[in-house]
Formats: C-alpha cells, sequence, structure tokens
C-alpha cells in the first residue's frame, strides 16, 4: 500500500473592528436590522466613490508585521470582478498581483514538534452583504428566492494565505489557534469564528511520499471552529485516500463542510475554471508604505503571543499551560498581575489553565464574571506554600473564591479546609489507622510497601483531608518499617 | 496583427446577451481595441516605472469617523422588490 502524505494550504478572512467601514462612514456594527448600516458606496450606487479607511491600513500592517511579512512599499487595490446578489457592485475591491504584505512565517507547536508555516500574502479587501435563501426548507438549490442585507458589505476584510506547508489536521489547528491568538492580542479583530469575524478555508490534498508534484486540490468551506476545521481537515484527508486507493482521481472542486455528519460534501462544481478580469480599480490611488510608517508600525506591535508563552516557560510554567494563559481571555490579564505581585507561577499557572478555565466553561461564563482577583491567587499560593492548605484543599478554596464565598481565607475557615498543624493530632489519628489495620501494616513490615498509600487515604478521611498528605505518609513508613 | 477573441465568453462573463450580428460588431471593435493596445506594448518600456493611475498620487485616505448611512427607505427605495427591511431577489443558482 503506498503511504500518502497530505499537503494543506489554509485562506483565513479576518474582519476588522473598525468603527466605519472600508471604504465609506457606515458604522461596523453587528445585530443591526437588515440595511440600516448602508450608503450608496457599499451598496455600490453607480457614481459613489471609495476612499480607504486608514485604521484599517494600520490594522493590515499590523497583522501583516507580526507575521514577519515583507511589506510593499507600493501596492495597489484591484477589482475582482464576479456576479452574485450579495456583491451590490458585482466587483469586489482587493488586492491582486501586489498585496500589501508578503512572504511571512507563523512558528506553530504540536507535541513538541515545532514547525515554520509560509506566509504567501496578507491582502486587503472588503466584505460582502449577506444573503438568506427562503423557503426549500432553506436550502440553496431549493429556494424560492433569496433576501439580501447589506450591513456587513464594504467591512474591512483581511485575506492571510499560506504556503502549502501544512502536512495534517492537527498543524491546521495549531495554526488556525495561533493566527487567531495572533490577531486579538493585535486588538485589530475579536476573530469570533462562530460569529464570522474570522472564517478559514482549507486547500487540502493528497500526494504519495516522496512525490513532489501537487496533488489536486479541493478547497473546504463552512469550517466555523478549532475543532472543525481539524475535523474537516482529517475528514478530508482520509476521503481522498480512500477514494485514490479505490482507483478513483481527486476532483478540483469547492467542498462544504458539514458539521452535524462530520462529512465534506461536494458543492455545484462550476463548468469553467473562474475568470474574474481582475484590473486596477480606478477609483483608488496606489498605497504606499514608506520606512517609516512600516517602522512605527513595528515599534507599536505588543508583545506576541509566542515571546509571551517563551517567558511564561521561563518563569516555570510548562508548554502546555503557557499556552492556555496566551489564548483563553482575561486568564493572561490575571496571570501577569499575579506574577507582578509575586506569586508563584507554577502554581497560579495550574490553577488559572486547569480550575479557571473548567470553572468558565462550567458556568458558561466569562474569566471577568468570577470573583477572582488576582490578589486571591497569590494569597491561596502562599496558604499552600506555608503549608495551611493542602494542594487539593486549594483548589477547593479556589472553587468557593470563584463562586464568591470570599478571599482564600475566609473560604478556608468557612469550608474547615486548614490543615492541621498540630503533629500530635495527625499522629493520633496515625495510631487510630494502624491499630485498625494489622494486616496493612505486616504486610509493609514483611517489605510490601504498597498498603502505605492506603493508609494514607484513611487518615486524611479520618481528618477530613486536612492533614499534610507527605507528613502522613512519613510518618506511617516511620512508625511500621522501622 | 489580428488578435484572437472569444467574445462570446467575454460577453457570457460579463453578463451580456449579444445576437450573433452583435456578436460580429463587438469582436472587430474589440479586436482594434485589442490590436493598438498590442503595439503599445511592443514599446521599449524598460526603466519606465509603470503608471497604475493618470493622478501621480498615493495614500488617499479618510480618517475611521462613523458619518451616517441611509435611511432604510431610501435603501430600498430602488429594489424592484423587498421584504421585511431586505432586498428580495430570484433565487440564486450555485454559491459564488
Amino acid at each position: 500500500m503506498t503511504d500518502y502524505e497530505a499537503v494543506i494550504g489554509i485562506e483565513t478572512h479576518v474582519e476588522l473592528m473598525t468603527d466605519s467601514k472600508m471604504f465609506c462612514g457606515c458604522p461596523v456594527i453587528f445585530g443591526e436590522p437588515p440595511n440600516t448600516t448602508t450608503c450608496p458606496v457599499c451598496l455600490g450606487l453607480p457614481g459613489a466613490m471609495p476612499v480607504p479607511n486608514a485604521k484599517a491600513m494600520e490594522g493590515i500592517l499590523k497583522i501583516g508585521t507580526a507575521l514577519d511579512c515583507e511589506v510593499a512599499e507600493i501596492s495597489y487595490f484591484h477589482r475582482k470582478n464576479y456576479f452574485y446578489p450579495d456583491l451590490p457592485k458585482n466587483y469586489q475591491i482587493s488586492q491582486y498581483d501586489v498585496p500589501i504584505c508578503h512572504d511571512g512565517s507563523i512558528a506553530i507547536d504540536v507535541d513538541g514538534a515545532p514547525t515554520m508555516i509560509g506566509i504567501t500574502r496578507v491582502h486587503m479587501e472588503e466584505d460582502t452583504g449577506k444573503s438568506i435563501h427562503m423557503g426549500g426548507g432553506g436550502r440553496i438549490h431549493d429556494a424560492e428566492y433569496s433576501l439580501l442585507d447589506f450591513n456587513r458589505s464594504g467591512v474591512p476584510l483581511v485575506e492571510i494565505v499560506t504556503e502549502p506547508d501544512i502536512r495534517s489536521a492537527d498543524q491546521a489547528r495549531a495554526y488556525g489557534a495561533e493566527l487567531q491568538r495572533i490577531v486579538r492580542t493585535l486588538g485589530v479583530s475579536d476573530a469570533r469564528l462562530e460569529e464570522g469575524s474570522m472564517r478559514f478555508d482549507a486547500n487540502i490534498s493528497i500526494r504519495p511520499v516522496g512525490q513532489e508534484e501537487l496533488g489536486i486540490r479541493a478547497e473546504v468551506k463552512n469550517v466555523n471552529s478549532l475543532r472543525s476545521l481539524q475535523r474537516a481537515v482529517a475528514f478530508e484527508i482520509e476521503r481522498q485516500i480512500a477514494h485514490v486507493e479505490a482507483g478513483g482521481t481527486v476532483v478540483q472542486e469547492t467542498r462544504h463542510w458539514n458539521e452535524e455528519s462530520g462529512k465534506t460534501t461536494s458543492m455545484r462544481s462550476k463548468e469553467e475554471s473562474e475568470d474574474y478580469r481582475y484590473f486596477q480599480e480606478p477609483d483608488l490611488v496606489p498605497i504606499e508604505v514608506s520606512a517609516q510608517w512600516r517602522d512605527a508600525i513595528v515599534a507599536g506591535l505588543p508583545e506576541l503571543p509566542a515571546a509571551q508563552r517563551a517567558r511564561y516557560e521561563a518563569l516555570g510554567v510548562d508548554n502546555r499551560v503557557a499556552g492556555v494563559l496566551t489564548s483563553t481571555e482575561g486568564i493572561g490579564e490575571l496571570f501577569e498581575e499575579a506574577m507582578e505581585a509575586g506569586g508563584d507561577a507554577r502554581l497560579i499557572g495550574n490553577w488559572l489553565s486547569g480550575e479557571v478555565v473548567a470553572w468558565t466553561r462550567n458556568e458558561n461564563k466569562a474569566v471577568a464574571e468570577a470573583h477572582l482577583e488576582a490578589a486571591h491567587l497569590v494569597e491561596l499560593a502562599g496558604l499552600v506554600a506555608d503549608s495551611t492548605l493542602s494542594a487539593s484543599a486549594a483548589k477547593q478554596v479556589l472553587g468557593g473564591v470563584l463562586a464568591g464565598e470570599g478571599t482564600p481565607t475566609e473560604v478556608a475557615e468557612a469550608r474547615d479546609l486548614v490543615q492541621i498543624s498540630d503533629s500530635s493530632v495527625i499522629e493520633a489519628e496515625v495510631d487510630a489507622v494502624l491499630a485498625a489495620q494489622p494486616d496493612a501494616v505486616a504486610s509493609i513490615a514483611g517489605g510490601d510497601m504498597k498498603p502505605i498509600g492506603f493508609l494514607v487515604g484513611q487518615v486524611m478521611r479520618a481528618t477530613g483531608g486536612k492533614a499534610d498528605p507527605k507528613q502522613v505518609s512519613d510518618m506511617i513508613r516511620a512508625k511500621t518499617t522501622s | 496583427m489580428p488578435v484572437e477573441i472569444d467574445i462570446a465568453k467575454v460577453a457570457s462573463l460579463a453578463r451580456i446577451a449579444l445576437s450573433a450580428d452583435e456578436l460580429r460588431v463587438y469582436e472587430e471593435q474589440l479586436g482594434a481595441i485589442l490590436e493598438h493596445a498590442e503595439r503599445v506594448q511592443q514599446l521599449p518600456t524598460e526603466g519606465i516605472p509603470p503608471t497604475s493611475h493618470p493622478v501621480p498620487m498615493t495614500n488617499a485616505f479618510r480618517d475611521d469617523d462613523v458619518t451616517g448611512s441611509l435611511p432604510v427607505a431610501d435603501v430600498l427605495a430602488g429594489a424592484p422588490a423587498s421584504e421585511d427591511g431586505y432586498f428580495r431577489v430570484p433565487p440564486v443558482l450555485g454559491e459564488s
């Protein structure tokens, strides 16, 4: 059997969260009644003139430079001509042969295997309107008519295209996640996949391992979460391999990812290849990025997620935890604040990425809605450090703090979780357990150390979890093996 | 030098319905334009930067200010059909 290798490239569209649209002064707001944030420019009325939004140009330059791209000194807007009802001008203003940013890269890390994913280009364009297909059960091919809302028409849109450097579904997901983190860190977009402010299209092909030439690719659309990106790519790789193994050939087509069935299906393929008849947008003058402008953008970039992770790891936080701290809204800020206040990085990092993230999922709330302050984390870490709380009691206390029961000290006292510091009290409990478990004691005396864990458990239960397990274990060992 | 044009394809890409007579007329006219362009392309232009725009200027940007939108009644005033504030159009076959 032939071994196959997947070759994947991803195109990502990111809506920039500017106040106004790309080429007109309509507001960028979502959830407004249909067609209430439109004007002659974004409705494509004859004679309306587009004027590019300076803030959007700054936004794309931030993205491009954060992705380590070259910035074109001069670039141009082009018209991409095609007919579709949600595109009122019958062309989309985009960029073609000279994008504003090109030749960059993103570093990703899957299971400790770092890989560079090349960025071919980052270009500026405008979003389209939205169509709703009515009748026929909402299915596009059976619809009786369509309704159009142009509120989204003309929202600044950045397209980021990778080289075909991605080799697996895991890498595809890691790329998507890292790009999302970068865009959010830059503050240019909320990059919400479920709401469509960030959207992925994946180009997937397979080839026998060792073959240089690329296989025929299928483009998968409608991927609106990182998990769907991973699942859709994995499904499509398997589908193509099975198809080729069965004697078929992959055809170049667009495929639709269906979240419920977990499959991609072919969308009606076009008879002819696309012919967008690009030409330079005569209504817009070239974009010139001086070295000073570019340098100012680079100087203003915030610390990017990769650098942030490296800094956290240097503090003693493990790689996986550092990833969570830099990708969950609100978590990184708490961590930073706790570090400034001198908290223990490893403990606090683990709590934030573990208990706190789990709390936000279970409660379906944002971190900001928890009754958690950086000072609480520092205080809690202090209670563990001075043995007031055991590690497991600390987690229970954290749960109480998140639920709004008070400061860690208050919760520890109210829930009666403070460790017993009086060793004579613990010793009494140990003696009682040993007296009640003569068989276990005999086994240990005979050289079988396994029952120690069991005995520790008994003492912990007897003390309501308030003894220090290490102290208990040492005590049992001393009393049974000497 | 005559330039080959698939005038029917050009018309179909632009969604323009042309009769056989019109196809002939436009093929000839478009052909003349393209022949002229071909002659221009033979000029020695080495070392001359390409002109993208007749006005020698760059970066005509606007500040990111919201200046307002049209009332929805005006937006839909010219539409052949509308429904609940939306434009209503015939069914779309095939996604773009």
